[in-house]
């Protein structure tokens, strides 16, 4: 019974059934679809200590003979994972309720986010490459739809295309990465790969790979340069920025580095390329983040310097290191998907999310405010929270790095004082001071909107002030999918004693508030330091989808004019140059084979002759009808051969569609206007050049392929197996229905496909033509 | 064009050319012929009509539209493929009944999957023909 793969299909299930749910029950539908989430967790709780000892696994083959299998397996990592998704999904399918209230689009909405629910839950649990792969998409496609959910406004449509553009092309390098590194390690289970890590380290290709894997998992997870995805994505609604772009999907790539992390981390190359993009990435992230004004910008920006964070420890790669990435992984979480849902909480009753309007909340919205404050002190790394925790342990992992150790931890700290002074201003500005003059007149969010905060800035506290006794027992078991050997056991503490991590927090909590004190006249220096940005990859990529389309159009006009000869020499023309290139890549001996009887009967030759004949009569000929007429006996006499040479099938279809091809030809010439020679005398010998190379081609295909030996195993196989395994007599029937009836269906449905595009073009005809 | 001999002719040729096409698709396991043959020769049937009699006539004469035609082919297709799953074979796994009918013989998924295709191709190349023809 495989357990997982029934819950995901649930969740597509349950996704389906979303906008007929919201169209019966109305107000009550985010209560019943929270039930998938909740279901989950209890599951997922409930095999906490069945993970303990050894990965659970699930198995179903799928397409075996190409190793793709519906294989999960459940260990310590994807559980921990599992638990993030469904639980934090659980208060944000609560919350989206409560944020979208009266929303007619609000079942749209829910099928979104289910269907991302699951696709990141498959995620996080698949055991097989290929799997993972492909759930990774679905997430990054209703990701898309998620952030174009107000799909009137062009700024949601824009970043939405941004951010599937992003990570489609970090997706495709993936499926390279990913697809090389089952061939480098002969296996498609991910849990097989461990074993194999010398294997793959040691292979030639390693360097491609690993460039491929981390490309993917550097969009999806917005590293430096790809990092600008999102912030535009938070033009999406808050639960879902609290959703995936904080709390779940943005760390499957940090999930996807962990996961390989056994099998390819170590090497000088993994450990310069992911520890100082993450670095990079932390760095730029904490110094943007205290110069936005926008509450969800701020906490983007934060966002982006906790992924970077993630991937330089793991980066590290220290089992030091990987504890504090799991611990930090688990903190952040907790604290960033309170702090965006609360922002969408100040959002939805003041109507503003611009720290620069927003004050005095803290009487009105006393909630919201205790909630905002626990976090923000977790994300700042201030004691007794859980992020406190965290942060020490990383300051304990860059200082024990083998190079570069301070530098390292310096970036670690200036990154921690740009989102300390984020904080600040976050709970200074919106909760301290006079009231703003908010559009909306200030009041409590209602209890959807503050539960799930209230329980995620709850559990900073509780695994802050116990972290041994609750924070520690899942993360051992994740610790050790990493080092399955290791006898190490997390003991995770608050307090360290007097030593350098205590006082770099200290120095980062302290320069904190300093930049908080003068960041308002900083901003002018910041202005000018960002007009490097003109250069930056945002401004590429810009610049880049503008070009794109003038590009195209370029191109297209000169391969595709309009005129059906200059299509016909384009792809001749190009056909001969990578057939050459073929040709010349392969090592095909062009020689008629030795063996090859050349003795043409009598009436061959006579039909060699009619073919000529008719194939000149048609280039030559003046008159439209005459030219068809001439193709007519080109295809009959073509037919006639397959005849000659034992192929009955292949010649009544020659016939068949000979017939239907003049019938065809006949229809369209009646909307041709009248035969005219438009072209010059040089393009005409152009033209013949181009028949002259069409021509050549095909004599040269010929003889290369008659350069093979004629025996082949198919031939002896088919007619062995036509009767015994397909039970018919026709070999060529058989092969199309049976052994291949695959690509048949494949080509009928390119033929309908091309003919409902032909029935398009036809009925496309300019109106003022008067057709 | 109007030709009393040839639609005269038309109105024998039309009805055996459908039941040679159909002839053609069955015969086609064991012989020449099969679904794509069979499905070309009654297009050139339909053809034949469309010249004698144009295509408002063709049309009703098809009784059903051609966009019924391919959907309907590429559902018996894809289906004649499905049956296997339910028999907890691979996908378009080849099943055979041992119910024999007249005239056809033994009844199997490759007749269906054929017949599919015979369906298909006449409703593509109809599609064609037809917006040629049209005005």
């Amino acid at each position: 019974m495989n357990t997982l793969l029934a819950l995901i299909l649930i969740g597509f299930a349950v996704a389906a059934l979303a906008v007929s749910v919201h169209k019966i029950f109305k107000a009550a539908t985010p209560y019943i679809l929270a039930l998938y989430p909740l279901g989950l967790t209890v599951y997922f709780f409930s095999q906490l200590s069945a993970v303990h000892h050894h990965a659970l696994q699930f198995q179903s083959s799928w397409v075996p003979s190409l190793g793709i299998n519906f294989d999960f397996s459940l260990d310590g990592l994807s559980l921990l994972m599992a638990l993030l998704v469904s639980g934090i999904g659980t208060f944000v399918v609560i919350y989206a309720g409560g944020y979208l209230h009266g929303d007619e689009n609000l079942g749209k909405f829910y099928l979104f986010l289910l269907l991302f629910m699951s696709a990141m839950l498959g995620v996080v649990l698949a055991d097989n490459i290929i799997l993972l792969f492909i759930f990774w998409e679905l997430t990054s496609i209703s990701s898309f739809f998620l952030i174009g959910y107000k799909h009137k406004y062009e700024d949601s449509r824009d970043s939405a295309l941004q951010a599937l553009l992003i990570t489609g092309a970090g997706g495709l390098a993936l499926l390279a990465g990913l697809i090389l590194l089952a061939q480098i390690a002969g296996t498609t289970q991910l849990s097989a790969l461990i074993g194999q890590a010398d294997i793959i380290q040691n292979h030639a290709l390693y360097p491609v790979m690993l460039i491929l894997v981390l490309a993917g998992a550097f969009t999806k997870s917005a590293q430096f340069p790809f990092h600008f995805w999102l912030p535009g994505a938070m033009a999406a609604p808050t639960p879902v920025s609290a959703y995936l772009h904080s709390a779940t999907m943005v760390k499957a790539g940090i999930y996807l580095l962990a996961r390989l992390h056994p099998a390819l981390s170590g090497t000088p190359l993994w450990i310069g390329i992911v520890t100082t993009f993450g670095a990079f990435t932390m760095l730029m992230g904490g110094y943007l983040s205290w110069q936005k004004f926008d509450l969800k910008k701020i906490l983007a920006y934060s966002t982006i310097s906790a992924l970077g964070t993630l991937t330089m420890l793991l980066g590290i790669g220290t089992k030091l290191a990987v504890e504090t990435a799991l611990t930090f992984l688990l903190a952040h979480s907790l604290y960033k998907g309170a702090l965006f849902m609360l922002a969408g909480g100040i959002d939805h009753e003041t109507g503003t999310r611009d720290v620069r309007i927003l004050g005095g909340l803290r009487k009105t919205m006393p909630i919201t405010f205790v909630a905002t404050t626990i976090a923000i002190l977790s994300m700042s790394g201030i004691p007794p929270l859980f992020g406190f925790v965290a942060k020490e342990l990383v300051y304990d992992s860059t200082l024990h790095m083998d190079s570069a150790a301070w530098l390292t931890t310096a970036v670690a700290v200036l990154a921690n004082i740009g989102m300390g002074a984020a904080g600040w201003i976050i709970i200074v500005k919106t909760f301290f001071g006079p009231e703003g003059d908010t559009p909306k007149h200030a009041h409590e969010t209602p209890w959807t909107l503050w539960i799930g905060p209230v329980v995620l800035a709850g559990l900073s506290v509780l695994f802050g002030i116990l972290p041994d006794i609750y924070g520690s027992g899942l993360l051992n078991d994740a610790f050790h999918v990493f080092f399955p050997d290791s006898d190490k056991h997390i003991h995770l503490a608050l307090w360290h004693g007097f030593k350098t991590p205590l006082y770099l927090s200290i120095v980062t909590v302290l320069g904190a508030i300093g930049l908080y004190l003068v960041h308002e006249r900083l901003l002018p220096v910041a202005e000018r330091i960002d007009q490097i940005s003109a250069i930056g990859p945002q401004n590429l990529y810009k610049r880049g989808i503008k070009a794109l389309p003038v590009r195209a159009n370029q191109v297209s006009h000169i391969i595709q004019n309009g005129k059906l000869r200059n299509y016909l020499l384009w792809t001749t023309v190009a056909g001969f140059v990578f057939f050459l290139l073929g040709l010349w890549y392969s090592d095909i001996p062009l020689t008629f084979r030795a063996s090859f009887n050349f003795a043409p009967r009598y009436y061959e030759i006579g039909l060699s002759v009619m073919l000529m004949i008719a194939a000149i009569g048609a280039a030559a000929s003046s008159s439209r009808m005459a030219s068809i007429a001439f193709l007519g006996i080109v295809g009959y006499v073509i037919a006639v051969f397959y005849i000659l040479f034992g192929a009955p099938d292949l010649a009544m279809t020659q016939f068949s569609i000979e017939t239907l091809s003049v019938i065809l030809l006949v229809l369209a010439i009646y909307k041709l206007p009248r035969f005219a020679g438009v072209s010059t005398k040089l393009e005409h010998r152009r033209d013949a050049i181009v028949s002259a190379i069409m021509g050549a081609m095909v004599t040269l295909m010929i003889i290369a392929a008659t350069s093979f030996p004629l025996e082949s195993r198919l031939s002896p196989f088919f007619s062995e197996n036509t009767y015994i395994l397909a039970k018919g007599h026709n070999v060529v029937n058989v092969i199309l229905v049976d052994f291949r009836g695959m690509d048949t269906m494949g080509e009928v449905a390119v033929l309908v496909i091309a003919a409902l595009g032909a029935y398009a073009l036809t009925k496309l005809v300019p109106q003022k033509e008067g057709n | 064009m109007f030709s009393l001999l040839f639609r005269t002719a038309t109105r024998f040729l039309f009805p055996l050319m459908i039941v040679f096409s159909i002839f053609v698709l069955f015969r086609g396991h064991n012989a020449p012929g099969g679904g794509f043959i069979g499905g070309l020769v009654g297009a050139a049937g339909f053809a034949l009509y469309i010249i004698a009699f144009g295509t408002e006539q063709a049309r009703t004469a098809m009784r059903f539209s051609r966009r019924l035609y391919m959907a309907i082919g590429l559902t018996l297709m894809l289906g004649s493929g499905l049956v296997s799953l339910l028999a907890g074979d691979a996908f378009m796994t080849t099943q055979w009944y041992s119910i024999q009918i007249p005239v056809l013989g033994k009844l199997g998924t490759p007749a269906i999957f054929d017949t599919g295709v015979y369906l298909a191709v006449i409703g593509v190349t109809m599609i064609i023909l037809m917006s040629l023809a049209e005005d």
